[in-house]
């Protein structure tokens, strides 16, 4: 309070902020653990002075006040330094003395995070736990004439298409005539989505690129990762496991000059190019590396100076409209691996992305078009964009499969869907729903950060500060202190793990559907959900 | 599960040598219907190799409906076989007016046509009559085409050809396709009861395809107007066939490597894997998810088996030269060509192929682990 007794407007307590720190003074013991991974400094040892009344049970004495001094946890309530909910603290604490506690109404808090008239970035994902694709059930169960698959005995072919692929008349033309075939990746479905080197941490690139060689070169699975926007590490980019990475590029270029230096000394072709035209978590916006991450290592890959924030223009400014950029991106990117590399854009889920389409449709070098829904993650954006823009991924991922069907280019052009699957954790059974809505593949970086490395983030607004670069994981920091908190070779582990298990899933749910020769892509009459209006949008089953 | 019975010999045959064939195996079908294609016709037919015949089933407003659409487009009748059934309607089986089977002389402004320009209006005719058809239920139509006769009926397969009388001698063909049919998973249809015809080709099948919704979703994007119907799973197969045979251009051969392409991991061993990997790639929609057992009857009039890649439904070929059979059972076999080589029998399994060509000589059989002969 400021004296005088006036209130500033911010002036909050603990009460108004979003999580409320539970501290036990029974079981702390003041060992500090809980102040010293704070990442955002939001509790301190704090000095209480207590006064006890002494009455004594013989009149003789008078009663008398007893002060005494004790030490504890204090929160801190001014909007820097509000707790997170990251739970870090209870992690550390020996004893569980401490415990971050979500607050049992609308905080006030957001009514004052734009000091000096910034508005709120972080971290994360849009803040809404609800999902449609868990409503999703499968309801085409095969046990008549064709008795169910065993998961665990069966052969089951679960690879997807990356490319673009000719109808068979053509296909057959262009192979009597020696023609050019448009390349071609036969690559495992789930496709870890684009996270930039430096929006994530080396050791969680390091680890990520380690469980992807894995699971390629010791289980078998094709799978593959996107950069992001952020360049490629040149022993990377020099090395045999480039063919398991998508090399995304962006409206900012970061990373391509040394992309492009590179390109005489690559052993091997990337699996594919990705052009990021737009994210599902901050449609319309382009990327955003805040300074605070912006460190050595991460300034000489992208061609930066270091320590400035760099954001990354909402469009490709070199060009005049999306067709054009489209078109001559696809076209130069072809053009620079020799035709030998798919080409596809990333677009943000909108309303508007039958005309990207369309217009891909008719371009005989794309090789797909990946779409990103709305619940889609991001390491920085403005909290307002990734509240608020967007499309869900099902409807327009149907939209746009069912527009393929129509003109019957449904195997020609890869759809790859993202944004908001896994959310609540059913990755395979959403992943599944997406596939059977259209989908050749799908794409996700968020799940894999929660299951992979541990990330705190939740659709509650807990920690996501993933843009400041104090990542209390040590997943999306550059500070060597934070990032050592993370061993990749864990990270990786843990990434075969999800994939591992991702798979058993998947075939417990095409197994039961008798599917197993092919991933059943757009097997919409598998599908069935509990909401009249939902099933129609989507053209399935409305079930009971 | 379905019975499936087929026949090819030299020597004209009652239908009622495959409807005692598929009684044999009467066990196997709940009689929900019973299906006939006969090609490579004798009897009366034998008059008539090259005009179109329409097969389907009229009321009595149908008959008059079709007398008016065929006359507008200048189609004479040059021989009819319509049986009128005065015995009573089997349980079961819908009461009908006419079961017809009639042969057309062709349009005069036709002859000048491309044989690729006839077959397509042949199946044009087929079309708007199924159509028109559809809208009272006065007509359902089943093939409209040169040497092809076939009947579908609902109800026991014995009881209906009683019924029908298909033991007249004006009815035989050299090869014939049966199917006695267990209703499963779709409701009673006429139009779901196999074999199925699309411009000579048809097939019939056993099993379940559970890929149908998307290869459906393909072949109907193919911009082909025979593309349609799907009653039943089961018809992608035939038109599956179709797009391979006349859009593609490609042999019998090349049927399984369509709808069940070799791994990937196979195809890195196969002599032409390169080719097939694209092959497989472009026709990825195709795949089909059996388990199932296709027979069927190309426009040469060779019949042909596969079976599904995982999980083989039953199937048997086997004869002596001038006549074999394809049964789904061993004893529908037994039961037509009792006198054959038994040793030479054959159950074709997930990579083959077998075909008995219009000579009737012996059983062919291909691998998908062969070389491509078209290639090298
Ligand atoms: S929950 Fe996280 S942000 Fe909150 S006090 Fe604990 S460590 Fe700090
Ligand atoms: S744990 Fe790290 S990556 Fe996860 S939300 Fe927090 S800051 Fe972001």
């Amino acid at each position: 309070m400021e004296p005088m007794g006036c209130l500033a407007p911010s002036e909050l307590s603990v009460k108004d902020l979003p999580w409320q720190i539970h501290w036990s003074k029974d079981k702390c013991t003041l060992c500090g653990h809980c102040t010293a991974v704070c990442p955002v400094r939001a509790i301190e040892l704090g000095v209480h002075r207590k006064r006890a009344l002494t009455v004594p049970l013989n009149l003789g004495e008078k009663p008398g006040n007893l002060f005494s001094v004790f030490h504890g946890i204090d929160q801190r309530t001014d909007p820097a330094h509000a707790c997170v909910g990251c739970g870090m603290c209870t992690l550390v604490c020996p004893n569980g003395a401490i415990i971050p506690v979500h607050t049992d109404e609308i905080d006030k808090l957001r009514f004052h995070v734009n000091v000096n008239g910034e508005a709120r970035r972080r971290g994360g994902r849009r803040n809404s736990s609800d999902s449609l694709l868990d409503k999703i059930k499968f309801v085409r169960i095969s046990m008549l004439t064709d008795p169910a698959l065993d998961a665990g005995r069966h052969e089951f072919e679960l690879r997807t298409l990356l490319g673009r692929v000719l109808p068979p008349e053509e296909m057959l033309r262009v192979s009597r005539e020696n023609g050019w075939m448009p390349p071609v990746r036969e690559i495992y479905p789930l496709i870890i989505g684009g996270m930039s080197f430096g929006a994530l941490s080396p050791s969680m690139w390091e680890g990520l690129q380690l469980g992807v060689s894995y699971l390629n070169e010791e289980m078998n699975m094709p799978v593959r990762i996107s950069t992001g926007e952020g360049g490629c590490p040149p022993r990377l980019l020099k090395s045999r496991f480039l063919q398991y990475v998508i090399l995304q590029i962006a409206s900012g270029y970061f990373g391509w000059d040394e992309i492009i230096h590179n390109l005489p000394l690559m052993k091997e072709d990337p699996c594919a190019i990705e052009i990021k035209y737009g994210q599902g978590a901050k449609p319309g916006d382009g990327g955003l590396l805040m300074w605070y991450k912006v460190n050595k290592l991460i300034a000489a890959i992208r061609g930066v100076p270091q320590g400035i924030n760099l954001p990354s223009p909402p469009t490709h400014q070199t060009k005049y409209s999306i067709e054009e950029a489209v078109a001559k991106m696809i076209q130069s990117m072809s053009m620079a691996w020799g035709f030998r590399v798919p080409v596809y854009p990333k677009i943000s889920a909108t309303s508007t992305a039958m005309a990207v389409l369309n217009n891909l449709t008719r371009n005989p070098y794309a090789a797909g078009l990946a779409i990103d829904g709305e619940d889609g993650g991001t390491g920085a954006a403005y909290h307002v964009s990734m509240n608020s823009m967007g499309h869900p991924i099902a409807s327009n991922l149907r939209d746009a499969y069912l527009t393929l069907v129509k003109i019957g280019k449904q195997n020609e052009l890869p759809l790859l869907a993202g944004g908001g699957f896994g959310k609540n954790g059913n990755l395979a059974a959403n992943a599944a729903a997406l596939i059977m809505l259209g989908a050749s593949g799908v794409q996700t970086g968020k799940y894999i950060m929660q299951a992979a490395a541990g990330c705190l983030g939740s659709e509650s607004d807990r920690c996501n500060i993933c843009n400041i670069g104090l990542c209390p994981k040590g997943i999306t920091s550059q500070d060597p202190r934070l990032d050592r908190r993370l061993d990749p070779e864990k990270v990786a582990q843990r990434l075969v793990d999800v994939f591992l298990s991702f798979d058993t899933e998947l075939k417990k749910i095409v197994a039961p559907l008798g599917r197993s020769t092919s991933l059943p892509i757009g097997m919409s009459d598998a599908l069935g959900i509990a909401d009249a209006d939902a099933a129609k949008r989507l053209n399935i089953n409305y079930v009971l | 599960m379905c019975r499936l019975f087929a026949v090819t010999s030299n020597e004209p045959l009652s239908p009622m040598v495959a409807i005692r064939a598929l009684d044999v195996m009467k066990e196997g079908h709940d009689g929900s219907g019973v299906g006939l294609f006969l090609t490579d016709l004798g009897g009366e037919f034998e008059n008539f190799k090259q005009q179109p015949i329409l097969s389907g089933i009229f009321s009595s407003e149908g008959i008059k409906a079709l007398d008016r659409f065929m006359m507008d487009l200048d189609f004479m009748v040059k021989y009819k076989l319509s049986f009128r059934p005065t015995r009573p309607t089997p349980v079961g089986t819908p009461k009908r007016d006419n079961y017809v089977i009639r042969v057309y002389e062709y349009p005069a402004d036709w002859e000048e046509l491309s044989p690729a320009e006839i077959q397509f209006r042949l199946m044009m005719v087929q079309l708007q009559l199924r159509q028109i058809g559809e809208k009272d239920k006065s007509m359902l139509i089943f093939s409209f085409w040169p040497d092809c006769i076939m009947i579908k009926e609902v109800g026991d397969p014995l009881t209906v050809a009683g019924y029908l009388g298909l033991d007249r001698k004006e009815l035989a063909a050299r090869t014939i396709l049966s199917q006695g049919r267990q209703n499963t998973n779709y409701a009673i249809d006429i139009y779901a009861c196999h074999p199925f015809f699309l411009q000579g080709i048809a097939t019939m099948t056993n099993g379940e395809n559970t890929a149908f919704v998307p290869i459906r979703q393909f072949l109907m994007s193919r911009n082909f107007p025979g593309y349609i119907g799907y009653q039943s799973d089961s018809e992608v197969f035939t038109h599956i066939l179709h797009y391979m045979h006349s859009k593609l251009g490609l042999g019998v051969e090349m049927y399984k490597h369509i709808i069940t392409p070799l791994k990937d991991a196979e195809l890195l061993r196969h002599p032409d894997g390169a080719w097939l990997k694209q092959l497989k790639q472009s026709c990825r929609p195709l795949i089909i998810d059996g388990p199932n057992c296709v027979i069927g009857c190309l426009p040469d009039k060779s019949l042909f088996m596969v079976q599904d890649s995982k999980k083989l439904r039953p199937g048997v070929v086997g004869g002596k030269p001038g006549v074999f059979a394809f049964s789904s059972e061993m004893c529908g076999l037994d039961a037509a060509i009792p006198e054959r080589y038994i040793n030479l029998d054959y159950q074709p399994m997930k990579y083959e192929t077998v075909l008995i060509r219009k000579e009737r000589q012996e059983i062919e059989k291909w691998n998908q682990w062969d070389a491509l002969r078209h290639l090298n």
